[in-house]
Order: C-alpha cells, then structure tokens, then sequence
C-alpha cells in the first residue's frame, strides 16, 4: 500500500507499474491534508491540479512577453527541458523523470506565478508574483505536481513557525510543541503524511531544524549549488533552497532536479551538477568523520548527546574512521550571524514600502507617514526586532565594530572548516541541542530562541552543505543527526548519511497521530 | 556601550518603523542583550583578516546585453495599490 | 576680500547599451510609462540582478578614457534610501572599490591646457522617475529608468570658474562619445551634472564650506546655476555672512537656486558589499582589451590636426567637436593637397549646411572622397571657387559625384587656350574703344574686356587666363 512515507522511488514505480495515476496521487495528498492540517496547520495555501498552473510554473503560462523571459533563461544554457509528463530527453543523470507526476508542496517565501507567495507576512497578503523560482520550475518541467505553499517564521525569521502572521504550525509528532522553523510547514507536512517531499529554505538552519524536530530528512545545498531565483532573499549571502524528504536516497533525487546553474543568480555557481546518488553505495568504509567538540557544549541536551553519540558508535562501527577535529570559532557564529543576516535582510526587506506590490496602510498624510505605517503594520515584531538590528549594525559608525567585524570572523570561522577538512570527509554533530519545545515557551526570550541556531549556523556562514536526518527518538521526541560536508561534495556527504539512514533503520519515521486537536488556543 | 531609547528611535526612523513607547522600551533591552553577545566579537584579534562578503568568487558573472521582453503593461501594475496612468501612485512626497 | 572658487563635479552618464545593468529589458529613452519594466525592475520579492556585460565593458573603456587606473578587483554595494523612484530601496552602486580611481580630463582655457583630476568612475543603476500631481498631493512613478547603467564620474576640486566647469563637462561629454560610450544628449537626462561649489579668500589653503547643485540640465545652465552661486556666495561672505551646507536645485525659470535639503537631513545610506553580485575581477587581458576600443580622443585629434596639417588651434577645435566630424576631415584632408582648404569647406559651407538642416555629420549626402573630388577640381582649375560652392550644394542635395555634376551642368572653365582665344579675338573687334582706352594707357579698360568675356563663357573662362590672354593679343596687334 502506497503512501507518502513510501518514498519517491516506490511512488515512481507505482506510476510505472500503473497501480497508481499522478491524479490519485495528488488526491491522496489532499486526503491527508483535509485529514490532518486542520491539527497541523502546515499549509498556507492550497493548489488545485489544472494543467493551466501547471503550465504556468513551467512557465509557458499566458503572461505572455513575461513567461519567455523565464523559460528561455534556462534553455539558453543547454540545460535539459523535460516534457510535461516529467520524460527526460536523454536521462538526466539516471534519475530524469523520478518526480514526474509526483506532488510536492513548497515553503511560502518560493515564488510561484500566478500563486499567492506570502512569506507568511502581512505585508505581502495577496502578493500574486509574475515569476516563478528557478527551482520550482525545474520540477515543473520534471511533472511534479504543486500541493500548495507552506507555513513559516516569516520571511523566514524564526526557529519555531510562531512568527507566522496566519497561525503556528504545529508538530505532527506533538500537537502542543513547535514544529521547528523557519520551514516549519515544510517539515510537517512531510513529517505528517500530506506531501512526500517540500522544498524549504536555509538562512541559519531553517531547513535541518525542522527536519530534526519532525523526523524528516532536511538537505542545505552547497551555497550557489541551487538557484535563488524566485526565492524571497532573508539573508542573501546565507540562502539556499533544499528539499526536506523521508529519506537521504529521496533528498538526492530532489536536489538532482533543482540543481544546477541558473543564469538569473549571479550566485548560483557555474560547478558540473554530479549524479547525487551515486555516492549512495551503503560503503563508508575508510571515510573520515569529524567529530568537533564545540558542538557538544552544555547547551546540548544528555537525551540528544546520548542518541548523536550512539549514532557516531554505529558510524564507526560501519567502517568509518572517527577522529576528533577543532572548530575553534564556532562559538562566535551566532553573534556572527545575528549581525551579518539582519543586516542583510534590513536592506532587502527595504523594498516592502507599499508603493508597487503588497500591503499598504490606510490613512497616511504624506509618503514617509505611508512607508513607516505600512512598515510597521505588516511586520511582526521579530522582523522589525531584526531589521532594527541589522539598520544598526550597518549605521554610520557602527559599520566597522559590527558588521565588518563580523564578515571577518566568518572568515575565521570558513578558515576552521578548510583545515577541519583536510584531515576529515565530513563531520558530525547534533542538528540541534534540543528536541522540539512547547508552543510559547521561547517566544518572549529572542537569545534563547537564537540559541536553537548554534549547530547550524556556522554551515551557513561557510557556505557549507549539509544534511540532518533521524537518530532515534527522545522521550518520544526525534532527533537529528547533523552530517556537514566539504563545499560541493554533496556525493560523500548524502553518502555517508545514506550508510547510517540504512543501519540505523529510522527512517521513514511515522508519528504516532494525536487523534484530534486538543483546543490548546491557536 | 549600551543601546538607548533614542538609540531605537534613530534605527527605527532609518528603517521607516514607527514605534511605540512601550515598544522602544522593550526593544531598546532587547537589541541592547543582542548587541552585548555581539560584543564578544571585539575581543579577536582580526588583524590581516579580509571579511567575507561572498561565498563564491574569483570570477566575474555577467550576462549577454540581449534585450527580451518585459513585463506586459497590465502585469507590471498588476499588484499595485494604488495606480493610475500606468503608474504607481504615491502620496505626497515630502522631504524628511 | 578677494575669494578663490573652487568647484568639483559629478557627472552622470547613461551607457549606450541595449539591455539594463541587471536585467534584460531593453534600455530605451521615451517609452510609455512602465513598460520597460520586469520583476527585477520593481524590485519584486525574489528576484536578483545580473551583470550586463556590456555595461561593465563601457565602463571600463570609460575609465581608461579617462585616464584612470582601473583595478583588477572591485565590488558592487548597496546605497540603502527610501524613495519611490528606488524600487528595492537601495541603488547597487559602488563605494569603496570603484572600477577606476585616479584619472584626470584636460580642457583648453586661457589659451593653456589645464589637467581637472578625476577621483573616481564607478558602475550603478539609475533611479526611476516620479511625476507630481499639479496640487502636490501625490505622484506617479514611471520605473522604466530604473536600471538604466551609468558611471558617475567624480572630479578633484581642480576647477577654479563656471566657465571651467563647463569645458570640463564638454570634454567629458566629447571623450565619451568618442569612446561610443554614451550618446550624452543632456536634454534626455543621459548626461547629467551634479555641482559642489565653495569660496575660500585667496591664498587660504582650506576649503569654504560648500553646497551641492544639482538639475542642471545643459552646458549652459551647468555655468549660469555656478555663477548664480558663486556670486551668491561671494555676496553672503562679503556682507560678513556664513555659507550653509546646503543641497541646492538650480531652477531655470527663475534663474535661481532653491534650498532642497539642508546638512541636518544627510542620509545615512548604510553601504555594505552587494551579496547578491560577486565581485568583478578583471584580467589584465581584459583590461587591455577595452584600451584597445578607445580611439584618438579629443585631446590628441587637436594637437595631431595642428601638427600634422598645419591648422590654427580654432580649426583643430572645431573639427574634432565630434568623432565623425573629425574623421571626416581626416578623410577627406587625406585626399587633397592643401589641409586648409580641407578644413575651410567643412568649417565653412559644410558645418552652415549641417545647422540649417538639423543633421549630423554621420548623416549627410557627401561623402568625405566627394569633397575631396571637389576640392581637386579648384585645385586643377576645372572650375571656379563660386562655382564650387554652387556644385557642393547640388552633391548635399543630390549625392552625385562633383564630376558627374559639372559634367551634366557644363560648368568646367573654359581652359582651351584656342577655343579662349577665338572668343578674346570677337570681343576685341567688337569693343575698338576700350581697345583704344586700354593702349592709352587706362588699366581699367582691360577689365572692361575681360567682364566681356565672361559673360560670352557664362562664367566658366578661367580669369586670370582671359587677363593675360587679352593683354597680350592687344599689345601683340
Ligand atoms: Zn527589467
């Protein structure tokens, strides 16, 4: 019996084997969906399955002058174009077609033409963009198939999907505790049932934490590995879209499609796109595995400890060489990457003024009285809290002492990793110090709640990939298993995460389904 | 240093924000905790140490100088509040 | 008190490409509102800028024409304002590692050269446009601008005059469009000048306090906006007053400067490296490469024209006005024997035929070799100065070769000495009285005679032939 914890093979094979059409699959999707969301709450909006969205995410639409600009960027690279029933013209990499009819959902910051695209904020209520990302119209041209858009901190400012401007997100493994953020609705909708695989976004770790706090497999690409074209920018030297999945062999087929070369991101790095599966082999014997004690500070809960260092045991036990290495700056990543990200997202959340798309305050006498209402109006408070940081951190005289400074520590830290790795292949560590916590309990406390970051943001700094998958549960609660790699060496590092997935057996995790929402005030 | 009411309110002017009281009061405790862990970063020693704008680098990135069309007319303006003549329209534009 | 000025420049200068800096729509002057505008123009939420290769390789050639250092490694940065026509709310602009540094511009002035350093040339976008209502109460803002590349190109405080201020703009302006950098038509707002302009009592070393000019939207109001100041100025601190760092805007219709914004409200515009744009690293290939585009500029045409042709200075400054002026000159002085009268016809007949007309040289129905053709036929005597002047209106209207034209006109001089002489020989019989006045001794008789003769050839004998010819066959009787 098929589901979506089955994984994209299984589901693809279905299709194959015609035990299930791309309509019923979609319909499954929303049978869950109607059956779960209204306790988990993932979904923002949802999508129907015409082939006239479809299209349009291909970007073949009716916009028309518009649509060209968008379809032809990609062929003009010699980059494949798949035909609508997600065929690949010559096999991209063995796994062309894998997502064809598939449904996937995607967090609400990926613009999607002639799809609402929110990032969860008041000030973009109603934003219908002309664009879709590059990334999503890739599994357009694949044949997947759009659920809807997702719940998140918004503008992807948050560890929890508290600060959502609609509502929280709740964890399908325990409705009275946070799901995670920044891609909260991604990670549970994968976690619950209601999509095989969503595509988040990583700032600081946006996309592993969630993925740990719901027993997903969550994937941060190499940065310049996937397009940020279409993707809402937060922090821009620090963004990159990734797949959240049941499994490593499944995030490997969904970064095969969004990989690549894009010329609409100047960012987005001219590198050969590998076959992601091909390290997928289950033999990490002789591999190197860091293990960097700076990870393991008090912070770190004994629960998580104790499952992250059963799995480096099983990891060594597999045949892989673990030894000790020195990331001597991780303890300034987070002041590190508090000023650098909002100083970044100060300047690119500038242009949310009411004049051209979104929100606009009633009632304002002259043009500054309209920017600062409507500003301050269709923010929530964690975004001004960092847009008022980030306006300081660059402010005349303040440059040098923080945001210079911090752009030099991030050297530092990049610098760690560099000599880290040419003595390992990847390294290990917790995804987060703790398991997922109760709705509110952070909310009021920004520190402690930035303190959820520590593991993950000194990927983001680097530029790092990285993934985290399921270790075991902690008085019923997941963990996850950080692997971070070398810059584009996604092959060793899905690899070495496929070998533990497999020994360790946790995956797909199921959660046990509270019945019924409990009424706990949403 | 420690971070002022007055201080909130000059950031909270440059990012076009307006506070209230209470607000810069809570915000002001809040950035000033922020910025203090901020603070550790004086502490190194970051002579000779070229900051990191960029992940990537030592390649120029541009692209062909070939037009292709832009946005249709109605699309351009398709999100605007407010518009009229194939414009946005803007209150009063007063200096300050 | 006598008061030195000093004046430093800004100039802003749209580049001649055919997409935007950052994005593919097309760089166009004129077109109804936003429609030159996609997603990256309106700064909509996920969208990035990508660098237009041409844009940067202007730039580039515009540095090095402007005698700049250029560096192997500058970045982008974000200029962070609110304001309607800055979509994202900040400008990509460069700050602390402009494409060119260092470079200067020489202009003519007192019969001397003199060097106005340039401190820097660096790459941004433009701004939008916003239209006031007529009762102020709101704008409209057309974003088709938006993106448009341009260098801004800053000046040393070198300059001393209005007047200087002037030349140096005309000779940016000149190099530019040598370089095909640029159209820079002012009136299209594709060359524009910002001013900062400060007296200081002669003999002080530091700077007055100064203010900043700006819309000054033609050669002629860049000097009227700075003399206006100037004097303004000189007034103020003349009646004991102080200068107020102002930002000024130069109104054309009342021949004054208006207060804009005082120091109080600097911006504060929090520059920091543009993420989203890697740096630009640059060859040395490469850099060689864009010198390789530039031409003979201005400087060097005038001072090749003088020594090469022998022109005055005032010939070799008017002929190089333009790249196409100057290289049609060069063509066709290539193919004559005397330069000067090369330039004497372009100066002359040539530039009046162009202001009559409204059309640019590159424009014209005579080619440089047709000039040539026609001044050869002065040269050789074929036909007369006025004549040639009649023949070089008929090419500007026709198109046809000097030769074909005469040849089908019959206007060649009549310089068959026989065919001459039968005519002298009617006219002598004819006329026994100035023969007689002529042998007496009258000197004006002959011309008499001669006058005769022209009007028998309708003008095509050539006279100074015709003088001789009956001189000597009266005293030969
Ligand atoms: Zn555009």
């Amino acid at each position: 019996m098929l589901d979506m914890y089955s994984g994209l093979r299984a589901l693809r094979a279905g299709l194959d084997a015609g035990r299930t059409s791309p309509g019923e699959l979609f319909a499954m999707c929303r049978n869950e969906i109607a059956r779960r969301d209204d306790g988990v709450k993932a979904f923002l909006t949802l999508v129907d399955d015409d082939p006239e969205t479809q299209r349009r995410l291909r970007g073949e639409g009716p916009d028309a002058g518009y649509a060209g600009y968008a379809a032809d960027g990609a062929a003009r690279e010699g980059e494949a174009e798949f035909a609508s029933d997600g065929t690949a013209p010559d096999g991209r990499s063995g796994s062309a077609g894998a997502l064809a009819g598939i449904p996937y959902a995607l967090k609400d910051n990926i613009c999607t033409a002639g799809i609402v695209t929110t990032c969860a904020s008041r000030i973009l209520a109603g934003y219908t963009p002309p664009h879709t990302a590059t990334a999503v119209r890739r599994l357009a041209q694949a044949g997947g198939r759009l659920l809807g858009k997702l719940n998140m901190d918004e503008f992807a400012m948050g560890s929890s999907t508290e600060n959502s401007a609609r509502f929280p997100t709740r964890n399908p493994w325990d409705l009275e505790r946070v799901p995670g953020g920044s891609s909260g609705g991604a990670a549970a909708a994968v976690a619950a049932g209601m999509a095989p695989y969503a595509l988040g976004s990583d700032t600081g770790g946006s996309i592993r934490q969630p993925a740990a706090y719901c027993g997903v497999v969550g994937l941060k690409p190499t940065y310049g590995r996937v397009s940020r074209f279409g993707l809402v920018a937060f922090a821009s030297s620090l963004d990159q879209i990734g797949p959240l999945t049941h499994s490593v062999a499944d995030a490997a087929l969904v970064l095969q499609q969004i990989a690549g070369h894009d010329p609409r991101d100047g960012t987005s790095a001219r590198v050969e796109t590998p076959d992601f599966s091909r390290g997928l082999t289950g033999d990490i014997s002789g591999l190197r595995i860091g293990v960097a004690r700076e990870y393991f500070s008090e912070g770190v809960d004994d629960g998580v400890r104790r499952k992250v260092e059963e799995a480096i045991a099983l990891l060594a036990k597999l045949g892989a060489r673990v030894r000790e290495v020195s990331l001597p700056h991780t303890r300034y990543a987070l002041s590190t990457y508090y000023l650098i990200a909002p100083a970044e997202a100060s300047s690119n959340l500038a242009r949310y003024d009411g004049v051209r798309y979104g929100y606009r305050a009633k009632d304002a006498d002259n043009l500054v009285d309209m920017y600062s209402k409507t500003r301050s109006e269709g923010f929530g408070a964690e975004v001004k809290r960092r847009i008022l940081i980030g306006t300081y951190a660059l402010s005349s005289g303040y440059y040098d002492a923080y945001y210079k400074r911090a752009q030099q520590v991030r050297t530092l830290i990049r610098r760690d990793f560099d000599e880290a790795f040419a003595d390992v292949d990847v390294i290990v560590s917790p995804t987060t110090p703790t398991t997922a916590f109760r709705l509110g309990e952070k909310v009021d406390d920004p520190l402690t709640m930035y303190m959820n970051d520590v593991c993950t943001i000194p990927v983001n700094l680097a530029g790092l990939p990285a993934i985290s998958v399921p270790c075991g549960l902690d008085r019923g609660l997941p963990v996850g298993l950080q692997f971070i790699g070398r810059m584009f060496d996604e092959v060793t590092l899905l690899g070495a995460a496929y070998v533990y997935e497999r020994a360790a057996g946790h995956s797909p995790l199921r959660p046990r389904f509270a019945p019924e929402v409990t009424g706990h005030g949403v | 240093m420690h971070l002022t009411e007055q201080d909130v309110a000059h950031v909270a002017r440059l990012a076009r924000l307006v506070l209230t009281d209470e607000e810069k009061h809570t915000l002001a405790g809040e950035l000033d905790r922020i910025l203090q862990h901020a603070d550790e970063l004086a502490g190194l020693d970051l002579a000779g140490v070229s900051p990191m704008s960029h992940v990537g680098g030592g390649e120029t990135v541009t692209r062909p100088d070939e037009p292709r069309p832009s946005l249709a007319p109605l699309t351009a303006l398709a999100n605007a509040p407010d518009a009229d003549e194939q414009q946005f329209r803007v209150p009063a534009v007063l200096e300050g | 008190m006598a008061f030195e000025t000093v004046i430093g420049l800004e100039v802003h200068v749209e580049l001649g490409t055919k997409t935007k800096i950052f994005c593919n729509c097309a760089n166009e002057f004129g077109a109804a509102p936003n429609t030159r505008v996609c997603p990256v123009c309106l700064g909509s939420p996920g969208v990035l800028p990508v660098l237009n290769a041409e844009a940067l390789a202007l730039g580039i050639r515009a540095a090095l024409a402007l005698n700049c250092e250029v560096r192997a490694s500058s970045k982008f940065d974000r200029k962070n304002y609110f304001y309607p026509d800055s979509p994202k709310a900040y400008q990509i602009s460069q700050y602390d590692e402009p494409i060119g540094e260092r470079g200067y511009v020489e202009i003519v002035v007192g019969g001397g050269v003199k060097r106005i350093g340039v401190t820097r040339v660096h790459l941004e976008e433009d701004a939008g446009k916003l239209n006031h209502s007529p009762l102020g109460d709101y704008s409209l803002v057309d974003l088709n601008r938006v993106g448009v590349p341009l260098i801004e190109i800053v000046s040393e405080p070198d300059i001393r005059t209005p007047e200087e201020a002037r030349l140096y703009m005309e000779e940016v302006r000149s190099i530019l469009r040598y370089c095909n950098v640029s159209d820079c038509r002012m009136e299209e707002g594709s060359l524009r000048c910002d001013a900062n302009i400060s007296l200081r009592p002669a003999g002080q070393r530091a700077f007055g306090t100064k203010t900043e000019i700006k819309n000054m939207n033609s050669f002629r109001n860049v000097q009227r906006g700075l003399e206006y100041e100037q004097r303004r100025q000189a007034e103020a601190l003349a009646a004991g007053g102080e200068i107020r760092q102002q930002t000024l805007r130069w109104d054309e219709a009342s021949e004054r400067t208006i207060l804009m914004r005082s120091k109080e409200d600097a911006h504060d515009y929090r520059y920091f490296p543009e993420p989203d744009l890697a740096r630009v690293e640059l060859s040395a290939e490469y850099i060689a490469a864009r010198r390789a585009e530039i031409p003979e500029l201005p400087a060097d045409k005038r001072e090749r024209f003088v020594r090469q042709y022998g022109l005055p200075a005032y010939d070799a400054s008017v002929l190089t006005a333009s790249r196409a002026l100057a290289e049609y000159f060069d063509a066709v002085a290539a193919l004559v024997r005397d330069a000067k009268s090369a330039s004497n016809w372009i100066m002359g007949d040539l530039l009046a035929h162009l202001k009559v007309t409204g059309q640019e040289i590159e424009q014209v129905n005579m080619t440089p070799q047709q000039l040539a053709q026609l001044i050869g036929l002065i040269d050789d005597g074929t036909i007369s100065t006025r004549i040639a002047k009649t023949v070089l209106r008929d090419v500007l209207e026709q198109g046809k070769d000097p030769r074909v034209l005469i040849e089908e006109q019959g206007l060649a001089q009549i310089s068959d000495e026989a065919a001459l002489r039968a005519i002298a020989q009617r006219v002598i019989e004819a006329n026994p009285k100035s023969v007689e006045d002529y042998r007496a001794g009258k000197e004006k008789a002959l011309g008499a005679l001669v006058g005769q003769m022209m009007k028998e050839t309708k003008g095509k004998a050539n006279p100074q032939m015709v003088n001789r010819m009956i001189a000597d066959m009266i005293a030969g009787d």
